[in-house]
């Protein structure tokens, strides 16, 4: 592959993304301040109070004022405090810290989903049409069909409250193993689908059938050959995973009360926790930007049949 | 006569040699006769038994959500005096609530909701992509490029906190218009709420189908019928219309198709979270997170509501599975 | 210089089409930043009379195709003028000239849109000018033109995927008769199919030129195909026109070294005649478009090119009556 076309190609797509992120900064600012009432809205505190409080954070001065002074900030991972959730905390050390939590329980959710989805996808696949293969089929299917708060809470009923094995508080000891599975359940059978119609659609290649008839054993041309091409498709949905894993834990972090930082982001929305919702949406922004921008130019690389445009 | 079995020698009989009878003949005129795209592709989607079953099971979804309410003697907002969180009985099949609501009827109208975005938003997301996407295409050039760009830069928006953003923003707005301006009385059935998700599913999720479409209308744009539909002098919208939708239709459908299970996803999660439709209205996302509080003593509350969310998920995932196959068989894995 | 027009070979008939230094070129990226020309179509000109045939041939990847829709300015040309019946159609609304100019494809699959009816192929000239009054009288117009390039009645409402690429391309040509057009381009109208369908093919293309005096722009990739049909032929190499003259006067004496050695490469029936003939084999690979040699295009590949011929690219000239060619060897001698 020509070496300036590539080079082209992720200068671009640099570019691109940085456009995207500042698009995404400005949409989201404008928006948090068209949604109706304010932060302070809720607080026990006379008219005039009130006024003082606005007038400390800003808020009474013209939008665009308020806008150069947020990308200034910015521009040096200032996102403000928190005006009502963890009221004069910074947005910054709040996202940290809780991001750090969800990272823990999201890490563990996708090494779960990788594993579990390659191995069933490749028992399924390697035993086309046989009891393995429906049972897994009949199993995936169901999976990619439950939303994730429908896994929680049947997960909940019989771990928890039928069987009692498991504490349903993140904090007690097992308390991660629920939010785990409902976070990796998705994943898990869609990464199985996935790996096994990669499999059936090497399988059939004349490649394979070449070195069978070479004379190499069914072992090798199962593991060295199939399994090797099989898992492509698969690597390049593993980008686009990883940041909904990381991102996409409202659920499992609400039900199970871990003070991850999904859970901030539902509580700071019903709070009007202006920058907070702002500061989320920027960390997470970025993150799903990054992640997809790395894939993108990672297999672009790796695999030279996808065209560059 | 032996038979040498590696012979390649066909077997011949002099019967081989009689002349067809002439019915045979005219069972072929018959069979030349022209088959339907749309026709073809029923004939396909008959034969796929697990898609039929799915497509039944929607049918009698449809039935339970559109015609049940009328067939039951309780509403959903109505609190039965006396009869509060009853398990399931032969007076109310699903039992009730902690405000003697009957969650039958309740589920019935949650599944109402759910079907109506799921069919909406995907009607939605079909006409923005499609229309977009064929544009975008079909012009090519710069422009081409500037609008995929915009879809880069939606497509890298995490959809579901815009969601939220967007819904928490456009709510209290939307209500407003809908109670004081007379011209959208008629909305208020829906409910704000609803028409909010609309509104955040059409701004987002058309992205992928004007990929989908762009993506289509590129590689017939090479094909040289629609150089000759140029030559003959048609117009652009002529050619969208008569040429490049037409022949993309298939995969449109199916795509669309598979767009519907994650509209409910995205209701179901909103109402779970508290902000989707609002109370007394009953989704199946808010009947599950209600059932939450009491999960210890009334599990079975949690139970159909999340099964019946399940159920609708997995059929239209199955049928929209196979209606892929039979609209375009060579999308086929 | 090559005068515009100079190169008709000495006819008083009228002229239906004209082209002047018509240049097509496409960007294409090439490394960071960097775009070069793809010189598809590289100052040609030349002029067809009413009635005639022109045929272009040349290998694949000589800009032939592109030429052909670039008259039809179904890709924009670069720069270069366009005349038809002695008015240029450059910078005017095309629809104008839909209803005269027409094109034939080369794939007789993908020119056809699947999705649609033999009638509703045919009729889309019709029903984009709405240019009848009845359901009826589009029923007859289609059914006639069906009947004028061979095609049976019952076929009316059948898909194109039912029929064999020779009917397919039957279909074709009636939908570019529906607008009575003078000018026809057919783009290897007949390169898809079977020999022996190619003959039905060619004959009938030349039997409609007669009935409905039609002038074609035949373009080929193979010389045996074009001799038969073509009035006049033009040699095209790496987007430049290298030879051209009357259809007889190139096959008996062609001069460029380049149509010395097409000629030489079609098979001849007769074993004696193919044992005397000279065979002189075309050497090498033709050069990458975005990296032309320097000069005459054909240089690196000439058995006979001299110093001058890498330095200045040598223009169509009239060497003997009637017969253009592109060669410093030919016009030095001339």
């Amino acid at each position: 592959m020509n070496i300036m076309q590539t080079l082209r190609y992720i200068v671009k797509r640099v570019f691109l993304a940085a456009v995207s992120l500042f698009v995404i900064i400005t949409l989201t600012f404008f928006l948090m301040n068209l949604m109706p009432g304010d932060p302070f809205m809720s607080e026990k505190a006379t008219e005039e109070s009130r006024a003082i409080i606005i007038a400390k954070y800003g808020l009474d001065q013209p939008i665009y004022v308020q806008y150069v002074r947020y990308l200034k900030n910015l521009a040096h991972g200032d996102m403000g405090t928190s005006y009502v959730l963890q009221k004069g905390r910074d947005v910054t050390t709040i996202i940290t810290e809780s991001f750090g939590i969800s990272m823990q329980v999201g890490i563990r959710a996708l090494i779960l989903a990788v594993f579990a989805g390659i191995i069933m996808g490749c028992l399924a696949g390697l035993n086309k049409d046989k009891l393995p293969d429906s049972i897994i089929r009949v199993v995936t299917s169901i999976g990619i069909s439950m939303p994730g708060y429908v896994i929680a809470s049947v997960l909940m009923i019989i771990l928890a409250v039928r069987l009692g094995v498991l504490p349903i508080n993140y904090n007690k000891p097992g308390g991660a193993v629920m939010p785990i599975i409902t976070l990796a359940a998705y994943p898990t059978c869609y990464l199985a689908r996935l790996t096994r119609a990669s499999i059936l659609e090497v399988m059939n290649q004349d490649y394979l059938r070449t070195e069978r008839a070479k004379g190499m054993s069914e072992f090798v041309v199962v593991f060295i050959h199939a399994l090797k091409n099989s898992l492509i498709p698969v690597i390049t949905y593993l980008g686009p995973l990883t940041a909904s894993i990381l991102t996409g834990g409202f659920v499992a972090e609400s039900v199970f009360s871990v003070p991850g930082l999904g859970r901030y982001f539902v509580s700071s929305i019903s709070m009007r926790d202006y920058t907070m919702i702002m500061g989320v949406t920027i960390f997470y922004s970025s993150l799903i930007v990054m992640m997809n921008l790395v894939c993108d130019i990672l297999y672009k690389i790796v695999d030279p049949r996808i065209k560059l445009d | 006569m032996k038979i040498n079995v590696l012979s390649m020698q066909n077997k011949i009989s002099p019967d081989d040699f009689t002349p067809l009878a002439d019915s045979y003949f005219k069972e072929e005129a018959l069979d030349t006769e022209e088959i339907g795209y749309w026709k073809a592709s029923w004939q396909r989607l008959k034969a796929n038994k697990i898609a039929m079953t799915a497509l039944v099971i929607i049918v009698i979804l449809v039935l339970f959500a559109f015609l049940g309410p009328k067939l039951s003697p309780y509403s959903y907002d109505q609190q039965v005096r006396g009869d509060e969180a009853m398990w399931p009985c032969m007076k109310h099949l699903f039992g009730t609530d902690r405000l003697g609501r009957d969650l039958l009827v309740r589920c019935m109208i949650g599944t109402r909701i759910s079907l109506t975005v799921g069919l909406v938003s995907a009607v939605i997301v079909m006409i923005l992509g499609s229309i977009y996407g064929s544009v975008s295409g079909l012009i090519g050039g710069k422009v081409d490029i500037f609008m995929m760009r915009i879809v880069d830069i939606v497509y890298s928006v995490p959809e579901i906190l815009l969601i939220v953003v967007i819904k928490m923003i456009i709510s209290e707005p939307l209500t407003n218009l809908i109670d004081n301006v007379p011209a959208f009385h008629g909305l208020q059935k829906i409910g704000s709420g609803l028409i909010a998700i609309f509104i955040v599913y059409g701004c987002l999720y058309w992205v992928g189908m004007a990929r989908i479409v762009r993506g289509q209308v590129l590689q017939l744009k090479s094909q040289e019928f629609v150089t000759a539909a140029e030559a003959l002098g048609c117009s652009r919208g002529r050619m969208i219309r008569e040429h490049l939708l037409p022949n993309c239709i298939g995969q449109l459908v199916a795509t669309a198709m598979l767009q519907i299970p994650s509209a409910i996803f995205t209701e179901a999660f909103l109402s779970y979270l508290g902000i989707g439709v609002s109370a007394p209205m009953a989704s199946l996302g808010s009947l599950t997170s209600e059932a939450l509080n009491g999960i210890t003593s009334y599990p079975y509350r949690v139970f159909f509501p999340a099964a019946i969310i399940s159920l609708i998920i997995l059929s239209f995932n199955l049928f929209g599975d196979g209606l892929r196959d039979a609209l375009d068989p060579k999308m086929k894995k | 210089m090559t005068g515009t027009g100079s190169n008709t070979g000495n006819d008083e008939r009228e002229v239906l089409l004209e082209v002047r230094h018509l240049k097509k070129y496409f960007g294409v990226h090439t490394g960071f930043l960097k775009k070069t020309d793809l010189k598809a179509v590289d100052d040609v000109s030349f002029v067809i009379h009413k009635g005639d045939t022109l045929g272009i041939v040349g290998e694949s990847g000589c800009g032939k195709t592109t030429l052909g829709r670039t008259i039809l300015r179904l890709t924009e040309p670069t720069s270069g003028d366009i005349l038809y019946e002695g008015s240029s159609i450059m910078g005017k609304n095309m629809k104008d000239y839909r209803d005269k100019m027409q094109i034939v494809f080369q794939d007789p699959y993908a020119s056809l849109d699947p999705r649609k009816t033999v009638a509703d192929i045919i009729g889309e000239a019709m029903d984009i000018r709405k240019s009848y009054s009845s359901k009826e009288e589009r029923r007859e117009k289609i059914l006639g033109l069906m009947h004028l390039v061979g095609l049976n009645a019952q076929f009316y409402n059948r898909f194109p995927h039912e029929f064999s690429g020779g009917q397919r391309q039957r279909i074709g040509i009636a939908r570019a008769l529906a607008v009575d057009p003078g000018f026809i381009v057919c783009d290897e109208p007949v390169s898809a199919l079977d020999v022996s369908i190619q003959a039905q093919i060619i004959n009938m293309l030349e039997d409609l030129q007669q009935e409905r005096k039609l002038t074609y722009l035949f373009i080929a990739h193979d010389l045996a195909v074009v001799k038969h049909i073509s009035t006049r032929i033009g040699v095209m190499y790496l987007g430049h026109m290298v030879e051209m003259a009357s259809s007889r006067e190139l096959y008996e004496r062609p001069l460029h070294p380049y149509t010395q050695m097409l000629l030489s490469a079609i098979p001849v029936a007769n074993p004696d005649l193919s044992a005397r003939r000279k065979r002189i084999k075309l050497q090498g690979e033709i050069p990458s478009p975005l990296a032309p040699p320097s000069g005459c295009p054909f240089r690196t590949r000439c058995p006979q090119a001299c110093a001058s011929c890498a330095e200045v690219m040598p223009e169509l000239k009239e060497v003997e009556a009637g017969h253009f060619a592109a060669c410093h060897v030919l016009q030095e001698k001339g």
